[in-house]
């Protein structure tokens, strides 16, 4: 289960292996890294075999986020409000993998919802990091992060509606790839923000983020923001050459002057990121510093708290344990959905929809939700000019290693507040996002992140398959480290 | 009470026709049984996504084109966001910052006279599921969540319950003449809300306006209205028109009054803000061309030129436009060469008196124009009574048999003059006294010898033909 999905699919084609091998291997790992990180919300032990075909994702075991609907498994979207939920219909996109041959062996924990950057706000419980389980794995995805990490399948759905699948697939030493939005079909996600959530993947390589995607995508006639991407292939245009292209990244994010507290941590982070791309460009890329003005750099992490809280609370008004979720308690069907409503959410969500309905009510909306919307545009044409000339931008992701679960939860220092938050943007503009693993920082994994223009997909992942090569992180799996 | 001036404003919502609801593809019917037309969007299962109904946004057009209204530029939606049991996603998706037509105006009519009605906004919207309440239970009927609706709202432009009446009848054959509603209140597919406020008759200032919400039918829109000005009037006579109040209300047919359920205080902040599942797109000037093209010609605009064009009387004009379906049969008829008073006459009398006698629709009478045409144009030309095309007419319609099968048969009319000549003849020779009675003057023996040729022939000697040998053989 530590190999690539070609290694997979060429073992089955020879019968080196069998596909009822695999799931029972991946169970069994399934098992462990529950036991160790409490990664899942629910593991498939009946998963059976599938034929092996042409496919290449035929036969092999992979992890679903427990925000995507599955027929006939619980899917709780790691919420009380849905803690005995079991769909009668499946998400597209799992859909789509289940008809080439992909065997689900779990559902994976997550932040509420998918509404957390820590992975520590699951109904089951926290997530920890599989390199050190004193830290986090961020979030929203903890679980499948955490899983591929560990090995338990070459890879696991996430979703990702601000940095969700891209952060955790950093503190974790792998690869987390979410396409142009629209690219995958949203229907079955259980949404959080619409205008932001993408469904995506965690893997261990490009390679094998460019095959699920392949599989995953395709209009979709029940989600009208999707799109007609046959003539994408991304499998098919990776060919590792780059010569000719031109990268960008922020100076007012990676300059290290710009950090005057900056702790041993973040200096080490940002001086490999700078020793990763200077090496990169023996590849033929160029890398160009650009500025942005950082009064609007600045603006992006409230303008995504904003727009993403408001849409959330309308979002999540379906959850009432009337049609489905528990029943709650009470003398009318108001009391009953208030119970519903209180004992099934989060403290952290409560809050998120007191923002959201704040920033929406007729005498704020103008004030913050518009206002966030306009700026979301004016960052989002930012980046647009970018890619003008650059193919894509290259940033490092976070301001560090995985951060320990007793240091403050989802509170962020304004120092690196938008470092840790940059991600977003690619929310924002739907832009293609990949980030890879570049380095190690106090012996845990760090990130680095390329973003392209959108139905820019296979350039990106064309790019990230060249960096990857430059470097030894490909296909790693998690080595607990040692304390003292 | 008639010193004060109504102000009236009517929000009228009209269900449309279509396969699948508005955003889902759960079926759009009416259905007795609960629960029956829903898919996983119509009950808000997580995950679920809106895709929109082409046909739906088709119609909404059409309808803003027909109110004269603008159309945007773009299409898109917004939500509106409210906890209701009937409400399963905890909003509705329906359109606040660019409907589907604003300001637009229409002329209706009034009695004789023609007023124009202004109208605020039209938009596209999904209903909510159905209520039905019982002693100690709620139960819940999604079959109408997300059934396309379209509100329209008119300023507050009218004056009488008479005006408000006649504006909804307007738009009830508009919605039916374009087929793009049933519009049926007895199967709740209209349901209207109307403001009311009164005010002295010299000043421009509004009055305090009362919503009166979830009126099904135009009767109840009339009474509501009335009881309104009513109370609102007399509260003002006492000198108490402060306790008028903005509020909501209700219409209670038991009593004919209006009770009160809230104050507008209390109005809920909807938060709209725009549907992100449900991405914008453009309104082309082609398609709204072609929608154009294929609106109908109006019940109003045909009356007018029945009236103004065919000299028909205002009364049948109106019965021939109540439906389309008539006014096209009427055209049908015409078109055919017939004459318009003939065509008039036999559509108002013989063929809607059967239809309704039979509780049919016209498109399932047998009898189309063109063998309506075999009968109208025998009796035009003297080949039958006026008495036999309505037995061949009823023969027809009953043995589903085209007319002239009975004009060519032995049922037909006798119009031989020799033959007549001969049969005449005879009776003239075996009635000479009467002969002589009616030379000497009583003229009004000749209907006697009529009687005799047609008891002869049993009814079927023509009787114009039959007058003129007569005339001739008894000189």
């Amino acid at each position: 289960m530590d190999k690539t999905i070609e290694e997979l699919h060429e073992l089955l084609q020879t019968k080196k292996v069998t596909s009822a091998e695999l799931i029972q291997e991946s169970l069994q790992k399934s098992h462990e890294v529950e036991e160790k990180y409490n990664a899942f919300a629910t593991i498939l032990d009946e998963a059976g075999p599938t034929e092996v075909t042409a496919n290449l994702l035929s036969g092999i075991p992979f992890g679903i986020k427990d925000n995507y609907s599955t027929k006939g498994i619980l899917s709780t979207g790691s919420s009380n409000t849905l803690k005995n939920y079991i769909p009668f219909f499946n998400a597209t996109a799992v859909e789509k993998l289940l008809q080439a041959g992909a065997v689900p062996v779990n559902k994976t924990a997550l932040d509420e919802f998918g509404m957390g950057g820590t992975g520590t706000t699951a109904n089951t419980g926290i997530i920890k990091n599989p390199w050190d389980p004193t830290r986090m794995c961020a979030g929203s995805s903890a679980g499948s992060a955490c899983a591929v990490a560990s090995g338990v399948y070459p890879y696991a759905l996430g979703s990702d509606t601000g940095d969700s699948i891209r952060k955790p697939a950093a503190y974790c030493g792998i690869v987390g790839y979410k396409p142009t939005y629209g690219m995958i079909s949203r229907y079955g996600l259980f949404p959080f923000a619409s205008s932001l959530d993408h469904c995506g993947v965690l893997t261990r390589s490009v390679k094998d983020a460019a095959i699920v995607v392949d599989a995953m995508k395709g209009l979709d006639e029940k989600d009208m923001t999707s799109w007609d991407s046959s003539h994408i292939h991304l499998y098919n245009s990776l060919n590792g050459n780059v010569q000719g292209k031109k990268l960008c990244y922020i100076k007012e994010l990676c300059d290290i002057a710009n950090y005057p507290n900056a702790n041993p941590e973040l200096k080490e982070h940002l001086a490999n990121f700078h020793q990763v791309i200077e090496n990169f460009k023996k590849c033929g890329v160029t890398i160009e510093e650009v500025s942005v003005d950082q009064k609007l750099l600045d603006a992006l992490p409230s303008v995504y708290v904003i727009l993403s809280c408001a849409e959330a609370t309308s979002n999540m008004s379906n959850l009432t344990g009337i049609i489905f979720g528990p029943r709650g308690e009470g003398k009318n069907v108001n009391e009953m959905m208030k119970d519903h409503r209180t004992k099934g959410f989060s403290p952290l969500i409560k809050r998120r929809f007191v923002i959201g309905s704040y920033v929406l009510q007729k005498e704020n909306q103008e004030r913050y939700f518009k206002n966030a919307a306009r700026v979301r545009r004016l960052l989002v044409d930012t980046w647009k000019n970018l890619y003008k000339i650059y193919d894509a931008v290259i940033l490092p992701v976070a301001s560090g290693p995985a951060r320990h679960l007793d240091s403050d939860k989802d509170i962020l220092t304004k120092d690196t507040a938008v470092l840790e938050e940059h991600l977003q943007i690619g929310n924002f503009g739907g832009f293609p996002s990949i980030t890879l693993p570049d380095g190690f920082v106090s012996n845990l994994p760090v990130g680095i992140n390329i973003t392209g223009n959108v139905y820019d997909d296979a350039n990106v992942l064309n790019i990230a398959y060249a960096l990857e090569s430059t470097m030894n992180y490909k296909n790693q799996i998690a080595k607990e480290v040692t304390h003292e | 009470m008639n010193k004060y001036k109504a102000v009236i404003g009517l929000e009228m919502h009209c269900e449309l026709k279509s396969n699948s609801k508005v955003f889902s593809s759960g079926r759009n019917s009416y259905n007795e049984i609960p629960n029956d037309n829903i898919s996983p969007v119509d009950m808000a299962f997580p995950g679920i996504l809106p895709v929109v109904n082409k046909k739906c946004v088709h119609d909404a057009l059409m309808m803003s084109m027909i109110l004269n209204c603008k159309q945007p530029e773009y299409m898109y939606f917004d939500r509106k966001n409210y906890y209701y049991p009937d409400l399963p996603k905890g909003y509705q998706i329906t359109q606040n910052t660019e409907p589907v037509g604003v300001d637009g105006e229409i002329t209706i009519e009034v009695g004789e006279k023609l007023i124009p009605v202004k109208i605020h906004d039209i938009h596209l919207e999904e209903d909510a599921a159905s209520l039905d309440h019982y002693y100690d239970t709620s139960c819940i009927d999604y079959n109408r969540a997300g059934v396309p609706l379209l509100e329209l709202v008119t300023e507050p432009c009218l004056h009488s319950a008479e005006e408000a009446v006649a504006f909804l009848e307007h738009m009830r054959s508009i919605y039916k003449y374009c087929g793009i509603s049933e519009a049926d209140t007895k199967k709740g597919q209209i349901r209207c809300d109307v403001n009311v406020s009164i005010m002295d008759e010299d000043v421009t200032e509004l009055g305090t306006k009362v919503e009166v919400k979830n009126i099904n039918s135009f009767g109840n829109v009339f009474d509501a209205i009335n009881y309104e000005i009513k109370r609102q009037s007399e509260l003002k006579d006492q000198g108490r028109y402060d306790e008028v109040e903005q509020e909501t209300r209700r219409f209670d047919e038991e009593s004919g009054t209006t009770i009160r359920m809230r104050s507008k205080v209390d109005a809920l902040d909807y938060k709209y803000f725009v549907d992100p599942n449900l991405p914008k797109y453009k309104i082309t000037p082609e398609w709204l061309a072609e929608i154009k093209r294929e609106i109908p010609a109006l019940a109003l605009e045909r009356k007018q030129k029945y009236i103004n064009e065919y000299n028909l009387s205002s009364y049948d004009a109106s019965v021939i436009v109540k439906e389309k379906e008539y006014a096209e049969y009427f055209e049908e008829l015409v078109n055919l060469g017939i004459d318009v008073k003939t065509a008039s006459n036999w559509l108002t009398t013989q063929v809607l008196g059967e239809i309704n006698r039979e509780n049919i629709s016209l498109a399932e009478f047998y009898l189309t124009p063109s063998l309506m045409k075999q009968i109208i144009d025998a009796q035009s030309r003297g080949t039958i009574s006026s008495k036999q095309a309505k037995e061949i007419f009823y023969k027809a319609v009953e043995e589903k048999k085209e007319p002239k099968t009975y004009l060519n048969s032995d049922n037909a009319q006798l119009s031989d003059r020799d033959e007549l000549t001969k049969l005449i003849t005879e009776i003239i020779n075996n009635n000479p006294e009467q002969v002589s009675q009616y030379k000497s003057g009583k003229t009004n023996l000749f209907d006697y010898f009529v009687g005799q040729v047609m008891k002869n022939t049993r009814g079927k000697a023509n009787p114009v033909i039959t007058k003129e040998i007569l005339n001739d053989l008894l000189k």
